[in-house]
């Protein structure tokens, strides 16, 4: 899960970077722009998710 | 891959270039004050560890910085490497030699730079040591600051500040002035606050940090009086990177420094005082150590658009940050169980993404399409440095166990790594605060 976390905020990113290098419009650059961010989000969410400590190992 | 030369930095007239140097050399302030706020927030055991921890990473980044990290950073209208996409170039990384070969180390804007950047990339390194303390041995410690200031940081500052393509989403793009960061809530605060997340991930929280039922154990740092007067030493230094960073990378005239001590001032208020406001309804009483924090979130959201602020807007921004911090310090806390003892994650990190955001939302209108280039920044920090800082780290954890072991975490990094204690003449080890 940590691993797919990462791996989706660069992805995430890929599409950011694609959108604002290679789509001449405004209007479909924004709605990649923000798909990627949501992308990255779902990742962070997973690589949070990842390290969650348990209990015991924080001891 | 094109060789290209990025649009150049623009020239200062010698008087405004030995003020812009005299700015330059006040930021070391910026990271006492750090120093001195990580050493408070941490336990008495390992105090003197943390300010030693604080000057080797000043040490060492500024070494790596010189040796390669301006090679690859380089500064605006320097030798660069160019990616030719749909036509139009995107700088990548520099293409300078190693050892600042080919520099004039004089007045000129490219030499300020380079100033300005061996001491703020040493206070990017300083930024994970709070949310190590306790725990993270100094050999990791001075090893991770290398590949920090060696690479992360660098390759960012390139792209930022040094004529790179989040420089560029202006000029190639329509995307307003492209990335705006002017003194560095992106490029030194969240990249070292993203940083300290990937620390706090790898080394994981200190021994009795969190009870047996995952609930978080308060662990109060030990000395608060030199955590705010680290606070104020912040301040000096914070006023004169932000002026010092806008007159280099946003090109504005000198007088304008007037209005960024304002604004930096006015943030850093704002958010200490709402952070105050804040923990005094939901504790019943104002927290020290999260007014402290408050008071550098301010600063950190301050630097991005310090220059570019209303008075009014500043006070919005800061007032923001006070909220910030206290509310993802606690959430990381219990619901995530990110055990940071410095809140360098919500101070830096979030502080340094809002500062971001800041800018598009708040700032003096510029050109159309800001707010998408200060997007794309976030998504750059977000979805290539976090993963590069923790791959890095995480790397250097397998050749090189970062966390110190059990009897170093017991007896304190002080006694266990410097064989000398902080405050030799206090009883000061037993510590009440572990479960027995």
């Amino acid at each position: 899960m940590k691993l797919a976390g990462l791996l989706l905020l660069v992805a995430g990113w890929a599409i950011v970077v694609g959108a604002v290098a290679l789509l001449p419009s405004a209007g479909g650059r924004a709605g990649f722009v923000l798909a990627g961010i949501a992308v990255e989000l779902f990742g962070l969410a997973l690589a949070i998710r990842a390290h969650l400590v348990l209990p015991a190992e924080g001891e | 891959m094109t060789p290209f030369v990025a649009p150049s930095l623009v020239t200062l007239p010698e008087i405004s270039a030995v003020f812009c140097l005299l700015l330059i050399l006040l930021v070391p302030f910026a990271g006492a004050g750090l120093a001195l706020i990580n050493s408070g927030l941490g336990r008495s055991r390992s105090a003197a560890h943390a300010m030693v921890g604080a000057l080797c990473v000043t040490a060492v980044a500024a070494l790596v910085y010189v040796i390669v990290g301006f090679a690859w950073q380089g500064a605006a209208g320097r030798p660069d490497h160019g990616l030719v996409v749909a036509g139009k170039t995107w700088g990548w990384i520099a293409a300078e030699p190693f050892f600042l070969r080919g520099l004039r180390l004089d007045l000129s804007p490219a030499a300020l730079v380079m100033l300005l950047q061996v001491f703020s990339v040493g206070l990017a390194g300083m930024i994970p040591l709070s949310s190590g303390a306790d725990r993270w041995r100094l050999g990791a410690i001075c090893a991770s600051t290398t590949l920090l200031a060696g690479w992360t940081y660098p390759l960012f500052a390139h792209w930022a500040w040094g004529g790179g393509w989040l420089a560029q989403l202006g000029a190639n793009c329509g995307l307003g002035r492209g990335f705006v960061d002017g003194g560095g809530s992106a490029t030194i605060q969240v990249v070292g606050g993203l940083t300290a997340l990937s620390i706090t991930w790898i080394l994981g929280p200190r021994r009795g940090k969190f009870s047996a039922e995952g609930m978080p154990v308060a662990l109060p740092g030990h000395n608060v009086v030199v955590v705010l007067l680290g606070c104020v030493f912040a301040w000096i230094g914070w006023m004169a990177l932000n002026s010092a960073g806008a007159m280099l990378f946003l090109s504005v005239e000198p007088g304008r420094a007037v209005l960024i001590a304002i604004n930096t001032t006015l943030c850093a208020a704002a958010s200490g005082l709402t952070a105050a406001v804040v923990t005094r309804a939901r504790f019943g009483r104002p927290d020290a150590s999260l007014i402290a924090n408050g008071w550098i979130a301010g600063l950190v959201a301050s630097s991005a658009a310090a220059a570019l602020l209303k008075p009014a807007a500043a006070m919005i921004v800061g007032g923001v940050a006070g909220i910030l911090v206290v509310w993802v310090a606690d959430f990381l806390e219990f619901r995530l169980a990110v055990d940071d003892p410095g809140g360098a994650v919500s101070v830096h990190a979030v502080g340094g993404l809002w500062g971001v955001l800041a800018v598009a939302l708040l700032a003096d209108a510029g050109p159309r399409g800001q707010w998408m280039a200060q997007v794309v920044g976030i998504a750059t920090l977000l979805g290539f440095v976090l993963p590069l800082s923790y791959g890095l780290n995480w790397l250097l954890d397998r050749v090189y166990r970062q966390r110190v072991g059990r009897e170093g975490e017991l007896q304190g990094m002080d006694l266990f790594e410097l064989g000398a204690g902080a405050y030799p003449e206090l009883d000061i080890h037993g510590d009440e605060f572990l479960q027995r």
